[in-house]
Order: C-alpha cells, then sequence, then structure tokens
C-alpha cells in the first residue's frame, strides 16, 4: 500500500465513521438482537428467557396472525396495480404537453403531502355512514338503481376498499416521478413512430412503457415494501382496534400490538421476521418477473 | 392540369382542418378528463377547509353545504386551545429541526466518504448501506426501544432525533452520494494543491457546490419529521410531549369523533405549514422527487 492509499483509506473511514456507529447502533445490534429474541419470552421489563422455536409455532396456528396477513395481502394486491394505473395514466396524460401542466401536477401532488393523520380524520368523515359528502354523492347517483351506497369503515367488506381509496389519494408522488421518466424519453422515438404512421396506443405500448419500465419496477418494488408495513392509517382510523371485526387489522398494526400493547416483544419480534422474508421474498420474485420486461436504455 | 392541382390543394387543406379539429377535440378531451381528476384530488381539502369553519349544526344538515354560513373562524381558536396546538407545534419543530441538522450534516460528511475518496473495500460497504434500506422498521424496533429504555430515553425526544446524526437514513446518503459523484474531480484536485486538507475540500469545495441536493434532503426530511406517526407513537408518553401527528390523533380518539368542524380546523392547521412549505419549495421539491425516482 503506498502513502496515498493509506492516507485514503484512513481519510475514507474516518468520513464514514458516523454511519458505521450509526449501523452498528441501529441496524447491526438490532438485526442480531432481534432474531435473538424473537426465541424468547421477552416483556421487555425483564430479561429474555430463551423458548426456541415456541414463537414461531405459536404463530403458525394464531388465527390472527393469520388474519391479518391476509388483510395486508388483500390491501397490497388491491392497492399496487390500482396505483401503478392510475399514476401511470395520470403522467401520461400530463405528459401530453398540455397547456398548464405544471398547475395539474401541483393539483395531483398536493393530497401526497397531507400527514397520515390528518388525511385519516379528513376521510373518516368523508366517509361517514351518515353525514359523509361521498355517501351523499354516491347515493345521489345510486338511488335511482335501487342500490345504497355502502357504510365504508363500519362494513367488514368494504373497510379495507375503503383504505385502498384513501391510499390512492396519495399517488401523486409516483405521478411526479413517472413524469419525470416520461420527460427523458427522446422524441426522436416518437417523431420516428409518426413518419411510420403508429398510432397512440402502439406509441404507448412499443416506446413509452419499455422506456418506463425502470421507473414502473423501482416504484412498484417501493410501493410493495410501503403497502406490505401499512399502519398508520388504519391506526388513526380504528384507534389501533382494527375493526369492524378484525377486517382493518394489518399485519404492523398486529405487531405494533403484541409488542407495546400486550408486552410480548419476542413473538412480536417473530412477526418483524417473517415480514422481512416476505418482502425479501416478493422483491425478488418481482426482481425475477422485471428481468425479462425491464429496459435499461443505459445498457 | 390546373383542376387536379386546385383539388389536391384543396383536398390537402381539408386534411390539415380535420387533422387541427381532430388535435383540438383531443386535447379538449385531455383536458375534461384532467379536470375532473384534479376536482376528485383537491375536493377533500376543500371539503376539510369548509368544514372547518361551519357551526356544528350545519356539518350535519342534509344535502351538504358547499360554502359555510356564517363563516365560522372561532372554530380555529377553538382548536387551538382543545388540542394545545402551538406546544405540539413546538414539539414537532424541535424534533424536525434538531433532526434535520443532523441528516444534512451526517449525510453529507458520509456520503462525501463514499463519493469522492478512493478507498480499499468501499464498493463493498456501499453495497452494504444499499442493502440497510430492504430492512423493515418493526424488524429493528423492538430492539431499539430496548436500547433507548436502557438508555433512560423513553419519553424523551432523544430517540426519534439521535439516529439523524449517525447517517440513519442511508437514502439521504445514497442520494447525496449520487449528486457528490457529479462534481468535476478538477475542482477537489486543485483545492488539493492549493494545500486543503479532505475535510476543507468537503467543507469549501463540495458542501457549497451541492446546495441543491442538500436542501433536497432538509427538506424530505422535515417532512418525514412532521408526518411521522409510528416513532412518537411508540417514544413519546406524555400529554405535553406530543407531536402534531400523535396529538391529532389523541385528540381525534378521545373525541369519538363528533365535533367534525374542530377536527376539520385541526387537521387544516396541522396540513396548511406543509403546503406552505411547498409553494415556497416547490422546484426543490418536484427535483427532489425526481432524483429519488430515477437514479433508484
Amino acid at each position: 500500500m503506498t502513502n496515498r492509499e493509506r492516507r485514503n483509506l484512513r481519510n475514507g473511514l474516518l468520513f464514514i465513521l458516523p454511519w458505521v456507529a450509526g449501523f452498528a447502533a441501529f441496524i447491526a445490534y438490532p438485526l442480531g438482537a432481534s432474531i435473538y429474541f424473537s426465541l424468547c419470552d421477552y416483556s421487555v421489563l425483564k430479561a429474555p428467557i430463551y423458548i426456541g422455536g415456541a414463537n414461531y409455532q405459536e404463530l403458525a396456528t394464531d388465527p390472527i396472525f393469520w388474519e391479518s396477513m391476509g388483510n395486508t395481502l388483500f390491501f397490497a394486491m388491491l392497492f399496487l396495480p390500482l396505483s401503478t394505473g392510475l399514476a401511470i395514466s395520470l403522467a401520461l396524460l400530463l405528459n401530453t404537453g398540455v397547456r398548464g401542466m405544471a398547475a395539474y401536477r401541483t393539483i395531483f401532488f398536493l393530497p401526497s403531502l397531507t400527514p397520515m393523520v390528518a388525511s385519516g380524520i379528513l376521510w373518516m368523515w368523508m366517509l361517514n355512514g351518515e353525514y359523509g359528502v361521498v355517501n351523499h354523492a354516491l347515493n345521489y347517483l345510486l338511488r335511482p338503481f335501487g342500490v345504497e351506497a355502502p357504510t365504508w369503515l363500519q362494513s367488514t367488506t368494504w373497510a379495507k376498499p375503503a383504505i385502498v381509496l384513501m391510499s390512492l389519494w396519495g399517488v401523486g408522488y409516483a405521478v411526479v416521478i413517472y413524469l419525470a421518466a416520461l420527460q427523458d424519453v427522446p422524441l426522436q422515438l416518437y417523431e420516428a413512430a409518426d413518419l411510420d404512421g403508429a398510432r397512440w396506443h402502439s406509441k404507448v405500448r412499443h416506446i413509452t412503457l419499455p422506456l418506463l419500465s425502470p421507473a414502473i419496477f423501482f416504484n412498484v418494488v417501493m410501493g410493495l415494501i410501503t403497502a406490505l408495513q401499512i399502519f398508520a392509517l388504519p391506526y388513526v382510523l380504528t384507534n389501533g382496534a382494527g375493526g369492524p371485526g378484525r377486517s382493518t387489522t394489518f399485519y404492523a398494526m398486529y405487531l405494533y400490538n403484541c409488542a407495546f400493547r400486550y408486552l410480548r416483544m419476542g413473538y412480536a419480534c417473530a412477526m418483524a421476521w417473517i415480514l422481512f422474508l416476505i418482502i425479501l421474498g416478493l422483491t425478488l420474485v418481482i426482481h425475477r418477473a422485471s428481468r425479462r420486461h425491464v429496459f435499461y436504455a443505459g445498457g | 392540369m390546373p383542376a387536379a392541382d386546385a383539388m389536391t390543394s384543396h383536398e390537402a387543406a381539408r386534411q390539415i382542418a380535420r387533422r387541427r379539429r381532430r388535435a383540438w377535440s383531443c386535447s379538449l378531451a385531455i383536458h375534461g378528463l384532467l379536470l375532473c381528476g384534479g376536482f376528485l384530488f383537491l375536493f377533500p381539502l376543500a371539503w376539510m377547509i369548509s368544514t372547518s369553519l361551519k357551526p356544528l349544526d350545519q356539518t350535519m344538515r342534509m344535502p351538504p353545504q358547499w360554502i359555510p354560513d356564517p363563516i365560522q373562524w372561532k372554530n380555529y381558536l377553538e382548536a387551538v386551545r382543545y388540542i394545545p396546538f402551538f406546544t405540539y407545534a413546538r414539539n414537532t419543530l424541535v424534533i424536525a429541526v434538531l433532526g434535520t441538522l443532523g441528516t444534512i450534516l451526517s449525510s453529507a460528511i458520509v456520503a462525501y466518504g463514499f463519493a469522492r475518496i478512493e478507498w480499499k473495500g468501499r464498493d463493498k460497504v456501499f453495497l452494504v448501506l444499499l442493502a440497510t434500506m430492504m430492512v423493515p422498521f418493526p424488524v429493528t424496533m423492538v430492539p431499539m426501544y430496548a436500547v433507548f429504555r436502557e438508555l433512560h430515553w423513553i419519553g424523551t425526544y432523544r430517540p426519534l432525533w439521535v439516529p439523524a446524526w449517525f447517517g440513519a437514513s442511508a437514502f439521504n446518503v445514497f442520494l447525496l452520494r449520487q449528486f457528490f459523484m457529479t462534481i468535476p474531480r478538477d475542482l477537489s484536485d486543485a483545492a488539493c494543491i492549493d494545500g486543503c486538507s479532505e475535510l476543507g475540500i468537503f467543507w469549501r469545495v463540495v458542501a457549497p457546490l451541492s446546495r441543491p441536493a442538500l436542501a433536497v434532503i432538509a427538506l424530505f426530511h422535515f417532512l418525514y419529521c412532521w408526518n411521522d406517526f409510528l416513532g412518537p407513537l411508540i417514544y413519546l408518553i406524555n400529554q405535553d410531549t406530543f407531536t402534531l401527528a400523535l396529538g391529532l390523533q389523541f385528540y381525534q380518539s378521545r373525541q369519538g369523533g363528533t365535533p367534525w368542524n374542530l377536527l376539520m380546523a385541526a387537521s387544516t392547521l396541522v396540513v396548511t405549514p406543509i403546503i406552505a412549505l411547498f409553494f415556497f419549495t416547490q422546484r426543490t421539491f418536484i427535483q427532489g422527487i425526481t432524483m429519488s425516482g430515477l437514479k433508484g
């Protein structure tokens, strides 16, 4: 090692030192400890007691665990395609060179800034079964057909779709990402397609979507990770109860309740590790599937 | 021949007119769709403000009244008193400002180490940093709580801002590293020849040139602190230490959700600073999202 290399190594390590300390304290140690706690009976008030795989065994037969997992997957599977489709459609509309694009973009983006708590309370009011403005409008439209609007958050069937609806309201963030990616698509490609007499939909299919695919991939993975951890919105809507019934008891909510309401920290750690594995697994699946469909222009 | 020519030019003119008509109706349709969509997206915020200014009995009137009559400003006075709004706003600001300062400083220093100095094993360590982005919060939540409990930090703001001083947000480090890499090497070399130390180059050359990127992460972290719910829910105990997000939820759950006008006034007060911030820093915002979305 030359003098210069040695100096660089020392300087480099000195610069990343804050992160190394943070990594040790806030990532590495907690990861290890949480594996160990997941094998323990641990209430945080007393020292952990090793119990082997008992937490995992109990989880396998815990109906609330399975229900919360089902709720979460239901939410993610409904929310991800809808939000991706909506965000791409809005971005395509905004990218048509329409006048006032920046103003429209701001309008779609604003709701995504609303804090979850405020947006939860606001939607609780709008979806209120008795005085809610949404049902007032829906009933006005549906009554002639003899259909009643659902009671949303009071209904075990409609509570989850209601949460999907609220989450879709915050889709503007993704719209801005897609819009930026769309504006990077070279115009010559469209001009060439125009010369060949290509129609709008074939241009979208053969030029826009392939070039957009890296952004779609990134957004789907990030969306999946956030969707599987949905917490604040259902917590606010139900004050942590996850009702009606258990219809809005999502995975992270049950995990939080196990840890901080029932003080079953070891059990919660076991749940957290299962969540981690699910996220890793699904990300891997998406990555595999994307290899054939994602097109990186830069190679 | 001249007749045929006239025919074709006439035909061409008609075609152009037809095309123009089609383009015009197309843009009309796009505006129509965007206006409808925009209305649906803005409506909840408008409804929030409208409800916040109504007397209580008017909130429950059917059909709903769009414009409050009379406009009842005193709802805001009542909301501010009921949720100790200024106390909660101060608490939120303390956490957000301390955390944001730490994030800027630590992410920039760490990113510099990854972007501007070449050392053995750097890229492998950087991969570790990227991998930490995959770790979901619930996995580290319990052990971190246990550590902070040992330190007697539960019920204080420290668990909410101290980690930011240690480059805890891998994402921000990543973002800044990408930005630092675009700064020409020659500038550092010139400073190096002038006898500037590595820290000097960071402070005098790279950091000043990176103001836009630093602004982006500052903005994002501030927003994160303002909106964060789970963190304060876990670590804060006493009511008078609550943040706005936590306080708003606490107030709502205690009310059982009846005085909707006051709840909407309180929500408006929580949302407005963020929206104001957005309008003042719109370019930074859009730039930041673009940066975060594409380089990923």
